[in-house]
């Protein structure tokens, strides 16, 4: 009897868990096996085309001498975004955690936390009239420093890497903060009573405390990053190609699937093989 | 105290951070309200942008079709993600840990991969590019989040409540709906916000699966750029910007939650 009456629980549960979990199957697995199987196809199966099974798509990464730089590429700026991020962030998250209090300190992590939460093409687009030549930035330095200045960052990969620091660094300081926080106070206080210097604390008891969360940090920041395409283009102009605009050219404008599907099965691997590696420190810290 | 410069250094350097978090923003929304359509500078006030934009049929169209996507993933999402929350929280099902980590992938994958993804699956089996097929791939986007934001709401829940409406003969559904429902009613009205957001500032999936010529704001913002511009996306932007800040303020008070994801 109770037997069957947690088997009518069980069936319930399912019976409100399938929705969902349907859902996501249709929309996001199914997808990513379909692209599997596309990366291996010779030609879009429409009808009247021929199409076989193909490495060919695969080969042309490894044969193209451009397909892999842009993916070294789009690492290497993933990687100095993700490096901006924990540099810049960190000291944010010590300070809310550690020094600003009450109610002040809710209200700023607030506004730390809103702008990523906005709609991120807009804050890509705002950088644009902010650093256009003869913009707003070179406008208020030239009021305020001898002389014309012109920055000359308008497309250029420097643009692109502020403007993705400035769409992800707040994920650094939230997954930083949610860290520093948990640190338990007596821990400090102790050290502080054995005569540890500030600088001592932060080096010997904070940032080994606080390191799962900053991997966490720097991992959800790089995932996205390496798959960008929408700052590169809007930002980086002819200088903002990457292996994501790349990936974005065969959907929208080559019209190459079976090759854009296989690129975009390369960095996926690439990002599993990241994720992999952290995942310890990431179910630690989200966990 | 020796604490005090490097204290106060810090509160410079989150000063800093903040300026830089913010002024593309208000710039942005200055200029939005700048007369010339360059950016030129001086400065001369105008709401010429915001005029405009009511005969612009292009952006309304795009905005309606916005709004209403984002509603109908909104509602979506929320009733079957809190479905799931609730049955993940009630019952020990088997292999709960696996449907936990199943939730991971549309976040953590690129987008740029989950869309070229969809496009790929939707096209193979016949649904072609437009409303239905963002709708299907917001709503899994928005999913996890709901679940999350729900749960999130569900740890705070004295589970003998539903025992002791059970003990005295309450069938499961009225439980759920004299007793879960109305503690979770917050949790679930930040949820549905959340979905709406991710739905409508969601650029990357409706670039790929809308149908050229009947996009979504965000998706028309990016063409309209690209192509060269029109002084109203600066209008439209602001607009943009300020309903998600809004939005995730709403979240941000109703969840009570420090940001968390």
């Amino acid at each position: 009897m109770a037997d069957r009456g947690e088997r009518a629980a069980t069936g319930r549960a399912l019976a409100m868990l399938a929705p969902a979990y349907l859902w996501l199957l249709f929309a996001v697995f199914l997808p990513l096996a379909a692209m599997a199987w596309f990366s291996l196809l010779s030609d879009l199966p429409l009808r009247g085309r021929e199409w076989h099974l193909t490495l060919a798509n695969y080969r042309a990464f490894l044969d193209s001498p451009a397909y892999p730089a842009l993916l070294w590429k789009s690492l290497r700026i993933a990687a100095v975004v993700t490096l901006l991020c924990l540099v810049a962030g960190f000291p944010c998250a010590l300070v809310l955690a550690r020094v600003i209090r009450g109610r002040s300190r809710e209200a700023l992590l607030l506004l730390v936390i809103l702008p990523f939460w906005s709609n991120a093409l807009v804050r890509v687009f705002s950088w644009t009239i902010l650093l256009r030549p003869g913009g707003v930035l070179d406008a208020a330095l030239s009021a305020v420093l001898p002389g014309e200045v012109r920055l000359g960052l308008a497309f250029t990969e420097t643009a692109v890497v502020i403007g993705l620091v400035h769409s992800y660094v707040p994920y650094v300081i939230l997954t930083a903060y949610l860290a520093l926080q948990a640190i338990d106070q007596s821990l400090i206080e102790a050290a502080r009573a054995l005569g540890a210097g500030r600088l001592r604390i932060l080096r010997r008891i904070l940032l080994p405390l606080a390191l799962p969360g900053l991997i966490a940090g720097a991992v959800l920041v790089f995932v996205p990053v390496a798959g960008s395409f929408m700052e590169p283009r809007l930002l980086g102009g002819r200088m903002g190609t990457t292996f994501g605009t790349v990936i974005e050219d065969q959907f929208v404008a080559v019209f190459n699937w079976p090759l854009g599907a296989a690129l975009s099965f390369i960095l996926l691997a690439v990002v599993l093989g990241i994720l992999a590696a952290a995942s310890p420190a990431l179910r630690r810290s989200l966990g | 105290m020796s604490a005090a410069p490097l204290a106060l250094s810090g509160r410079l350097w989150l000063g800093l951070m903040l300026v830089f978090l913010y002024a593309p923003i208000l710039v942005m929304a200055a200029m939005s309200l700048n007369a010339s359509p360059f950016y030129q500078l001086p400065f001369e006030a105008s709401t010429r942008w915001y005029a405009k934009l009511w005969t612009n049929r292009e952006i309304l169209a795009a905005a309606w079709r916005s709004v209403w996507i984002a509603l109908a993933v909104a509602a979506i999402a929320t009733l079957i993600g809190s479905m799931a929350a609730i049955a993940l929280w009630r019952h020990a099902v088997p292999g709960r840990r696996l449907l936990q980590a199943l939730l991971f992938p549309p976040i953590a994958v690129p987008w740029l991969i989950t869309g070229t993804a969809m496009l790929v699956f939707f096209f193979g089996i016949g649904l072609d590019r437009g409303s239905p097929a963002v709708i299907l791939g917001h709503v899994a986007l928005a999913l996890p989040y709901v679940i999350v934001v729900v749960t999130a709401r569900l740890q705070g829940f004295d589970p003998t409540l539903e025992e002791a409406a059970r003990s005295l003969g309450a069938r499961p559904l009225t439980v759920t709906l004299r007793i879960t429902l109305p503690f979770l009613a917050p949790g679930i009205v930040a949820a549905a916000l959340f979905a709406f957001a991710v739905s409508f500032d969601q650029f990357v999936v409706s670039y790929f699966l809308a149908r050229p010529g009947d996009t979504t704001l965000p998706v028309l913002i990016y063409t309209a750029i690209r192509k060269g511009f029109t002084p109203e996306i600066n209008a439209i932007s602001t607009i943009v910007i300020l309903v998600s800040m809004v939005l995730m303020l709403l979240v941000a008070r109703l969840a009570r939650f420090g940001g968390e994801r």
